[in-house]
């Protein structure tokens, strides 16, 4: 009845009509950004030229607390630590993963039981995890210690060696690769069965296929474990700040530690959020290093190289 | 329960060839099976020294060999962190944040998600973009101006900056929605559309309704990252009577430390709604995780 003046006069007001709903729906999104992201930010930068204990009003320094941080030892120390954890800590993540992953990709009977025993530690609240490594790491009677003494062994003093702490925390660090191991089994899924079968037919072995057709389809599921785990050991606290505080020797002091002991303990909020930005830095440089080189190794199916067809 | 079935037995006579890859096969599944159990049980380990210690006695913690199953399990310990500990308190406080954080993030998520998958408007992809580039965002360059901002608003001890910021989205939940609601008919909205219904309301009665998984993995996720919060806690909460479990656990073993059996048996009441959820739910989490890891594909 009314139909058709209506479509004749409607599209560009039903059209508008969408634009508004469509900013209107993603306002909380974007609000967030600049509560929560943005605004936030160029606080932080205005925070880096500033000294301030949050008691009295901030007190402009320039670049006072960048040259501050270049020259504390405890900088290079944290940076080192968090460096030496995420560099040794992630590989070796990924491949428990990618191992965990293989095992449970094959037809096995109760695979999804292992699947959830595997994935059990990655959900257990972090502070009830690090309190329970405490133990399981304790000289005296943890569990580590009982094993090595069981096979006449010494015990090792796990996280008050300052040369055993990070290897210590790496290793724990390996009981959470549930995720991970998901991904990759997923990953594993969608390798076509055909193509296997084909390399099969060809004459090659199961490490063959295995390292020349399930290794370049998972590439991209690879970088993207790669790349989002890179971020998150970078800016690992929980464990460190529970368990040992930093120590022995500041054998533990992560980066985002120190930048929680500066703001949150000696109150230098203008040095913390300096110490925050460096960090921010090195992880996107590295991101975008990651992505740079990503492009050669990783394999996309949609990008076909005509020159070798 | 563990044991390999090779199905029906006369098959494996069918052919010479096809004995040999067969035995083969239950061979390499029972070798499997065994590192797949003792790799079981080296990831189980956290947890049942958990449980195993919550059950013992103060002096029980330190005998050695590890006695795994105690004895004579004390279950009075459950009972008594209840009196020296606000443990009921931490719970409520726990409660609040997670369920009003885990609401915020399903609603919000919701509505955004809607917009960006369904809705053409101008400036919808570098929104997209923008969502995508705060999700490999380090969080640590906010943590010292969002305190100051919490401080501003009067926030500080309180719960609210634990999950006000939950309702305004987060990139992670608001992509799983979208990924989910990209895969829906197009269909579906014109019919609600040409009878003349708003947006929100074929957001609500029409779309909505049928992200029943992708609600599941975001409520699923979202739940686990306020429960489980530490740093938050620990940053914005001062007063006991604020805390929440994790916050409280911290607390405890800080200042009882030596009551090793009283602070697992915090842990276990900690972690046993975790537990529960994750084995009703598990699927949501494996599709929630899947669908971020082949997103780059």
């Amino acid at each position: 009845m009314t139909a058709l003046p209506q479509k004749r006069r409607g599209p560009s007001g039903v059209k508008r009509a969408e634009w508004r709903d469509g900013w209107l729906f993603a306002m909380p999104f974007l609000i967030g950004v600049v509560v929560f992201w943005l605004g936030p930010m160029l606080y932080s930068l205005f925070l880096v030229t500033q000294d301030w204990d949050m008691l009295g009003p901030p007190r402009f320094v320039g670049l006072l607390n960048i040259t501050n941080a270049l020259n504390d030892p405890l900088v290079s120390k944290s940076l080192y630590n968090t460096a030496f954890y995420t560099f040794i800590g992630v590989p070796l993540q990924l491949l428990i993963a990618l191992l965990l992953a293989l095992a449970l990709n094959q037809k096995l009977r109760g695979r999804a039981f292992y699947r959830t025993i595997f994935y059990l530690p990655a959900i257990t609240p972090a502070v009830a995890f690090a309190v329970v490594w405490m133990q399981i790491f304790n000289a005296d009677f943890g569990v580590f210690n009982n094993i090595l003494r069981a096979l006449g062994l010494p015990g090792v003093n796990w996280l008050f060696n300052p040369d055993i702490a990070k290897p210590a925390f790496i290793l724990m660090s390996l009981w959470t690769v549930g995720p991970q191991m998901v991904i990759f089994l997923a990953g594993l899924q969608g390798v076509p069965v055909e193509l296997l079968e084909a390399a099969e037919i060809d004459g090659a072995n199961s490490w063959q296929r295995f390292w020349s057709v399930s290794i370049p389809l998972l590439s991209p599921v690879i970088f993207f474990n790669l790349v989002i785990g890179i971020i998150g050991s970078f800016q690992v606290f929980n464990n460190a700040f529970i368990m040992t505080n930093g120590g022995p020797q500041n054998a533990t002091l992560f980066v985002v530690l120190y930048v929680y002991l500066n703001g949150f303990r000696f109150f230098k909020m203008g040095y913390a959020a300096t110490l925050a930005w460096m960090l921010f830095w090195i992880i996107m440089i590295f991101t975008a290093f990651q992505f740079f080189a990503g492009n050669r190794w990783v394999y996309y199916e949609g990008k076909v190289d005509k020159g070798t067809e | 329960m563990m044991s390999v079935e090779t199905g029906p037995k006369n098959q494996n006579y069918v052919s010479g060839g096809n004995l040999t890859k067969r035995g083969r096969t239950l061979v390499q599944h029972s070798i499997l099976h065994v590192v797949l159990i003792l790799a079981g049980i080296t990831f189980l380990m956290p947890l049942l020294w958990i449980v195993s210690t919550s059950l013992k006695t103060a002096g029980q913690v330190f005998i050695i060999p590890v006695e795994w199953i105690p004895s004579n399990p004390q279950w009075a310990n459950f009972v008594e962190i209840f009196q020296i500990l606000p443990l009921a308190t931490f719970i409520r406080n726990t409660f609040i944040v997670t369920v009003l954080g885990t609401l915020g993030a399903v609603c919000s998520s919701l509505i955004v998600g809607y917009s960006l998958a369904r809705l053409r408007w101008p400036g919808r992809d570098y929104v997209f973009m923008l969502l995508i580039a705060t999700m490999m965002l380090p969080f640590v360059v906010t943590l010292i101006p969002t305190f100051i901002l919490f401080k501003f608003l009067g926030w500080l001890d309180t719960l609210l900056p634990l999950f006000v910021p939950s309702w305004f989205g987060q990139a992670f939940y608001i992509f799983l929605m979208r990924q989910f609601m990209i895969g829906l008919p197009f269909e579906l909205e014109e019919a609600a559309r040409i009878d003349g219904a708003s947006t929100w309301t074929i957001l609500i009665r029409v779309i909505a309704p049928l992200c029943g998984p992708a609600i599941a993995t975001v409520a699923i996720f979202a739940f686990l990252a306020h429960y489980n919060d530490f740093m938050g806690p620990l940053i914005y909460l001062s007063t006991n009577e604020r805390f929440t479990l994790p916050l409280g656990i911290y607390w405890y073993q800080g200042r009882y430390g030596t009551s090793w059996h009283l602070v697992m048996a915090v842990s276990t009441v900690a972690i046993l709604p975790m537990i529960t959820l994750f084995f009703l739910a598990q699927r949501y989490f494996t599709r929630g995780i899947t669908l971020t890891g082949l997103a780059g594909r």
